[in-house]
């Protein structure tokens, strides 16, 4: 499954934030950590803060902070919100037309993306995040 | 996952579960929770279920007891060798009565039988779940179950109109 460079700059962004929900960051800021476009992701975040998972902080040292709910939201709200991924069977890519094979291609097509669709929904923001969290306490705990 | 207002009030914390073998006087429990959560009363099967489950080595039937009520359930076994897979733990049924959803029940349930399975010297465990269950899903996912190296395929029983007689 490819995405598009959006719908990845918005999964970075909610990622980054809700890793730690009391941080504000700068669009600069994330776009430096992922090495991406910092006015690409600036867009995005705006299409974020409309959705109530981000909300913007004015003044001296502002950014954006999390503003969701990571255990209600799942991956695939997040990837839904750039219009990223297809529902419904009629609209999926793939083959078209009446005949024999572009059906069956069809539906093997549709297999796999109704995979890929339960499988995003089925990961909150706060379950992807929970084994790196894991991780970095483990690190810690190591190093200290 | 639904939220109730009686599973989320601050003021009457529920009681602290136990997590214990189920004994032939929880079935009744088990399976007004089970009817509950599908909207399918199954009393023979849970008879059935319970006498191929209960009280054994290499299967466990547990369940939740809160403030002398169950609270859930979980139900799981020993599979081995199926198409090359060494032995593995299999869950394949879990409940939680919904008005004590988002209480830690079922992630209680699940580590014990998980911790009785590693104890059988078994390494990984299995489910499987309806694609569009999105409540277990959610579930088994923020319990760090990921899609294994297995697939599940089915297909319907029965003659197709189309298909050639070696196909079948």
């Amino acid at each position: 499954m490819k995405l598009q460079k959006a719908t990845l700059f918005a999964l970075f962004a909610v990622l980054e934030l809700a890793r730690n929900p009391g941080r504000q960051m700068s669009a600069a800021e994330i776009a430096e950590v992922y090495g991406i476009s910092v006015n690409h992701l600036a867009k995005v975040l705006r299409e974020l803060g409309r959705a109530g998972l981000v909300e913007a902080v004015r003044g001296v040292g502002g950014g954006y902070r999390f503003s969701g709910n990571a255990r209600r939201t799942s991956l695939y709200d997040v990837i839904n919100l750039f219009g990223d991924i297809v529902t419904d069977a009629s609209e999926m890519p793939g083959p078209s037309g009446e005949t024999e094979i572009a059906q069956a291609l069809g539906r093997v097509l549709n297999e796999v993306d109704e995979i890929a669709v339960a499988t995003l929904k089925s990961i909150s923001l706060a379950t992807l995040l929970k084994p790196i969290d894991r991780q970095a306490a483990r690190r810690m705990a190591l190093s200290s | 996952m639904s939220e109730t207002a009686s599973a989320l009030s601050p003021s009457k914390p529920a009681p602290r579960p136990v997590i214990r073998d189920a004994r032939e006087d929880d079935m009744a429990e088990v399976r007004d929770i089970d009817a509950r959560i599908t909207g399918i009363s199954k009393p023979e099967y849970w008879a059935r279920t319970f006498s191929r489950f209960g009280g054994r080595t290499d299967r466990w039937f547990l369940v939740a007891e809160a403030g002398g009520r169950i609270a859930g359930f979980i139900i799981g076994e020993t599979r081995a060798w199926e198409f090359g897979s060494p032995p593995c733990g299999w869950v394949f049924a879990i409940g939680v009565d919904p008005a004590r959803r988002l209480g830690g029940i079922g992630t209680g349930l699940l580590e014990a039988i998980t911790a009785r399975m590693q104890a059988a010297g078994l390494a990984t465990v299995r489910t499987m779940l309806a694609r569009d269950d999105a409540l277990n899903m959610a579930f088994f996912r923020s319990q760090g179950m990921m899609g294994g190296s297995f697939i599940q395929l089915e297909m319907p029983l029965g003659p197709e109109d189309d298909a050639e007689p070696g196909e079948r």
